[in-house]
């Protein structure tokens, strides 16, 4: 974070941007949000669910755009069933949806959101000028905007929340339609949201392994209940696990491919077993082991030697945030991870 | 993040990347946000602010409001005479096509683009309330009607002045003018606007509009045309001005000021006629302005 990002986040809101406390919310035919109590802290918040689980309900209601059946919620101190209007002054909003018309430039469009937010003439053109280069856009947006890519669209819309300097952005779902490059932009965008502009950041996807590397804390919901409320690396220290390769016995060379990894990596684990840790097989090379503590490597050091074994390959492995999801969680984990050393 | 280097306007040696910089000055909340909503509205429905090819129509039908009051006060003051050849009310009144074509094409600009392109939710995210909204474009979509009916009626009045015409009779002449002008920018606006916000399809909105405007006018005229009118006959085939908002203004106007003449001088039958015609025209406005605040509720 730089300096002026950091003071900015200090003197901004040193306790929580978003409470809510058993906010419930009932349409005709379904409860959307059920007692939800809640506190998001300053930060990258990410914000997941299920389509369905009642993440834009909660966006309205957080903007004072719906009222809540029953309990309350203040967003940046403000209570949100009367102070809706002194909230959205504060508060950006990006939108799931398309939101732009494509016959005006960005520069326009921008201008008049900033208005719309309240900002005199003269300062709506500036920060227009200065968000649109924040979030990468330099000649093009003079052009309508019915010409754009989605990412360029997706840079627009991120824009238009931030122009007028909010203390806390909702975006619902930033990254969706974007490939792959694109999305790994704008989850660097979001970030540089939080670490370089000081501004909070309430994100909401159903992909959640996006969320793992951008956001400081991650809220579950579903079915509009609280699942979990917790940082990120909480999630992921919680279930770390080491991944281990072993060489095959000497005497086994010659054998089916197949069969040449099970054997050792049987014997392995059920030493490990007995001395009181848990492995499971991944694949016919791999043992995941779950890591309890630093002696875990000692055991695991002993045990292959024990075997008379090499160790080939003794690695730490972060799961990713969906796999916590699964009871499985073991057997299938980190078929596509990036090992952390 | 970066774009390839030739679109980056680093070369040109202006521009420095200072970092972010927050805002630190006024904010000035809901009542500026309405009125900026409404400044950009009254500018979208002359094309200002949106492509080249929107400007056209809104313009081109200013031209034909304006041009033939040019005309008459021409005609009048090279012939020398001591009147305009036409009342200012009854200009507005022959010219209520054109003005219908105009709201009928510009109403969906105010209210089904929004709806269309998904803005309204934006809007809604910012300080202003749904009321906010729909106040602004109401009150838009009325002064760009205004201001159309307004430049005509001026030209004839500079003009009037100009060629020394009496000064009393066309100063109060105009203000009756005015007086139609904001009823007329008042009524078929508020239906208008109605329609225009139950669909998200500019080219509907349109259709729809100006199918009604013109079909109820259209109906209204041949209905008293058809009734055969005399000095002496009745005025029943006159309530049938109640289904167009048009010749409701027109037959108000023209009782109200005791204007027109003719057989078939569209106005209010009656005491009777003239309560319940400024009764339907208030309920036109009240109930489109309740409809439209009921129907961006949901939004």
């Amino acid at each position: 974070m730089t300096r002026a990002g950091q003071g900015r986040y200090l003197e901004g809101v040193s306790t929580a941007v978003i409470t809510t406390d058993g906010l419930t919310k009932r349409f005709p035919r379904v409860t959307a949000l059920d007692q939800l109590t809640v506190e998001v802290r300053p930060g990258v918040v990410g914000l997941v669910g299920s389509n369905g689980a009642g993440k834009s309900t909660l966006i309205k209601i957080l903007l004072g755009l719906a009222p809540a059946t029953s309990g309350r919620g203040e967003v940046l101190g403000l209570d949100i069933a009367t102070r809706g209007s002194e909230i959205r002054e504060r508060v950006g909003y990006m939108p799931e949806h398309d939101c732009l018309p494509p016959d005006v430039s960005a520069t326009e469009f921008v201008v008049h959101m900033a208005r719309m937010a309240g900002l005199p003439a003269t300062a709506a053109r500036e920060r227009t000028a200065d968000t649109l280069r924040h979030v990468g856009l330099y000649e093009e947006r003079y052009r309508p905007m019915g010409g754009y890519s989605t990412g360029m669209k997706q840079r627009v819309k991120l824009a238009q929340a931030l122009v007028h300097d909010p203390k806390l952005v909702l975006l619902d779902e930033p990254t969706n339609g974007l490939d792959p490059a694109g999305r790994d932009e704008m989850l660097a965008l979001i970030r540089r949201v939080h670490s370089d502009f000081g501004i909070s950041v309430l994100v909401t996807t159903h992909l959640l392994g996006e969320l793992e590397r951008t956001c400081d804390h991650l809220v579950v919901i579903d079915g509009g209940k609280l699942l979990r409320s917790s940082s990120t690396a909480s999630f992921t220290e919680a279930t770390a696990v080491l991944a281990v390769e072993v060489t095959d016995f000497p005497d086994d060379h010659g054998r089916e491919p197949g069969a040449i990894g099970s054997e050792p990596g049987t014997a392995v684990r059920e030493r490990l077993a007995a001395a009181g840790v848990e492995a499971q097989p991944e694949g016919s090379h791999l043992l995941l082991v779950r890591l309890a503590d630093e002696s875990t490597y000692d055991t695991i050091r002993d045990t292959v030697a024990g075997l008379g074994l090499g160790l080939v390959r003794l690695e730490q492995r972060r799961h990713r945030v969906a796999e916590l999801f699964t009871d499985d969680q073991d057997s299938r984990g980190g078929t596509d991870d990036v090992a952390a050393s | 993040m970066s774009l390839p280097p030739e679109t980056r306007p680093a070369d040109t040696g202006v521009i420095h990347d200072i970092g972010y910089r927050g805002y630190t000055g006024p904010r000035l909340g809901r009542a500026y946000a309405t009125r900026s909503l409404f400044t950009q509205s009254l500018r979208a429905a002359y094309g200002l602010g949106r492509s080249g090819k929107s400007k056209v129509l809104p313009f081109l039908v200013l031209g034909v409001v304006t041009v033939p009051a040019m005309i008459f006060v021409a005609v009048a003051i090279a012939m020398k005479r001591e009147e305009l050849p036409v009342e200012y009310p009854g200009y507005l009144s022959s010219l209520s096509l054109v003005v219908s074509v105009f709201l009928a094409s510009q109403a969906p600009v105010l209210l089904s683009r929004d709806l269309r392109y998904q803005t309204v939710p934006l809007y809604f995210s910012r300080p202003i309330t749904r009321t906010d909204y729909v106040r602004a474009k109401f009150a838009a979509m009325v002064c760009a009607q205004l201001l159309l009916m307004a430049a005509p009626l001026l030209v004839l009045y500079a003009g009037a002045l100009l060629g020394g015409m009496d000064f009393s009779h066309n100063t109060g002449q105009f203000l009756y003018g005015l007086a139609a002008a904001v009823l007329y920018a008042v009524v078929p606006t508020s239906v208008a606007l109605v329609i225009a916000a139950t669909t998200p399809r500019r080219g509907f909105g349109v259709a729809a509009i100006m199918g009604y405007l013109a079909v109820s006018a259209a109906v209204a005229t041949v209905a008293v045309g058809i009734s055969n009118p005399s000095t002496s006959g009745s005025d029943t085939a006159q309530w049938t001005s109640l289904i167009s908002p048009t010749d409701l203004v027109e037959s108000l106007v023209n009782e109200l000021f005791e204007l027109g003449n003719g057989l078939d001088r569209r106005h209010a039958p009656g005491g009777l006629g003239l309560a319940v015609f400024a009764l339907v025209a208030v309920a036109m406005v009240v109930g489109s302005y309740r409809l439209l605040l009921s129907r961006y509720k949901k939004v």
